[in-house]
């Protein structure tokens, strides 16, 4: 480990601060997203459809 | 207007229609977070084995490392608020609506990180982790206006409306931009003035300037990425929200 010098506590607390906003932050993010992306199939699952969905559906 | 006599879409049409949105940001997505990441890799890498202590602060210069770039951003993702504001009200566009609330709740998180590092930075520095000068002042009420933004968003059931109200507010609130950039001119503040984006050009050293600038793209890259993602998922939960007011109309039972 680099010596920091008398204000190590400051610096080591910064980063690590930063770290778990930065892992808080991809974290929501990506569970938001899992989350609305199962509820959309879920719907779609139950024949919930939206209306250009359900057109491109018929064109075929 | 029928789908058959509507007028073709043009191309900045095609890539600001939400559905095609969905479509082409998919494959930008991962590209970003690997940009993302291999700066943070090289900026820690300069930030803590490859740049040396300043001459008066000494060690305690790498905070800059983590300060600076989230101070940046708290005003650069305000101002995208803004522009996507102006894309609300001039054009009542709905990526715009959408961009504008998934850049809330980050601004506040960089905000806060830029508030957080500072303080620690302050505290050896300065002698003190906080003082009421322009800078630290202006950039406290940018992020309480961050999470005024943030709860009316929550607040509004119709997000169409609540769209219209966050534009409004979020351009009144673009005067603290300037305010906040130039707090250290107007005002005699213990906060050092511009040291990077200045005339006559930055006043620091290569050795400091370039982990500096690889931390800074690092971070905004990170912006991006979460953003991306994050204005993906929001286009998600507003079809989920219309897929369950039909459902909920036409009965449709599980």
């Amino acid at each position: 480990m680099m010596d920091l010098g008398p204000h190590a506590s400051f610096i080591i607390s910064a980063y690590i601060g930063v770290a778990l906003v930065i892992a808080a932050l991809i974290a929501n993010t990506m569970l938001d997203s899992s989350k609305q992306k199962q509820r959309l199939a879920e719907l779609e699952a139950m024949g919930v459809r939206r209306r250009s969905a359900a057109n491109n559906e018929a064109k075929k | 207007m029928s789908i058959e006599t509507a007028k073709p879409m043009n191309w900045f049409d095609k890539l600001a229609h939400p559905g095609q949105f969905l479509i082409w940001s998919r494959y930008l997505v991962l590209p970003l977070a690997l940009v993302s990441t291999t700066l943070f890799v090289i900026g820690l890498w300069y930030a803590f084995f490859n740049s040396p202590e300043d001459y008066q602060m000494g060690d305690t210069v790498r905070i800059m490392y983590v300060h600076v770039p989230n101070a940046w951003l708290s005003q650069f993702v305000y101002v995208a608020m803004a522009v996507s504001a102006i894309g609300t009200l001039v054009w009542r566009h709905p990526l715009a609506d959408v961009s504008m609330k998934a850049a809330a709740a980050l601004g506040a998180a960089f905000t806060a990180m830029a508030l957080f590092t500072g303080a620690l930075w302050g505290r050896p520095t300065w002698g003190t982790y906080w003082e009421w000068d322009g800078r630290m002042t202006s950039t406290l009420v940018l992020f309480l206006m961050y999470l005024g933004l943030v709860i009316l968003w929550r607040s509004f059931d119709d997000q169409l409306r609540a769209a219209k109200l966050v534009a409004v507010l979020t351009l009144v609130g673009a005067i603290n931009i300037p305010v906040i950039k130039f707090s250290v001119d107007w005002w005699n503040t213990l906060h050092q003035p511009a040291s990077v984006l200045r005339a006559g050009g930055p006043a620091m050293p290569p050795s400091i300037l370039i982990p500096l600038i690889v931390m800074t793209f690092a971070f905004t890259f990170l912006f991006l990425t979460l953003h991306m993602v994050a204005m993906r998922t929001e286009i998600l939960r507003r079809r989920v929200r219309a897929l369950e007011r039909k459902r909920a109309v036409e009965g449709i039972v599980k």
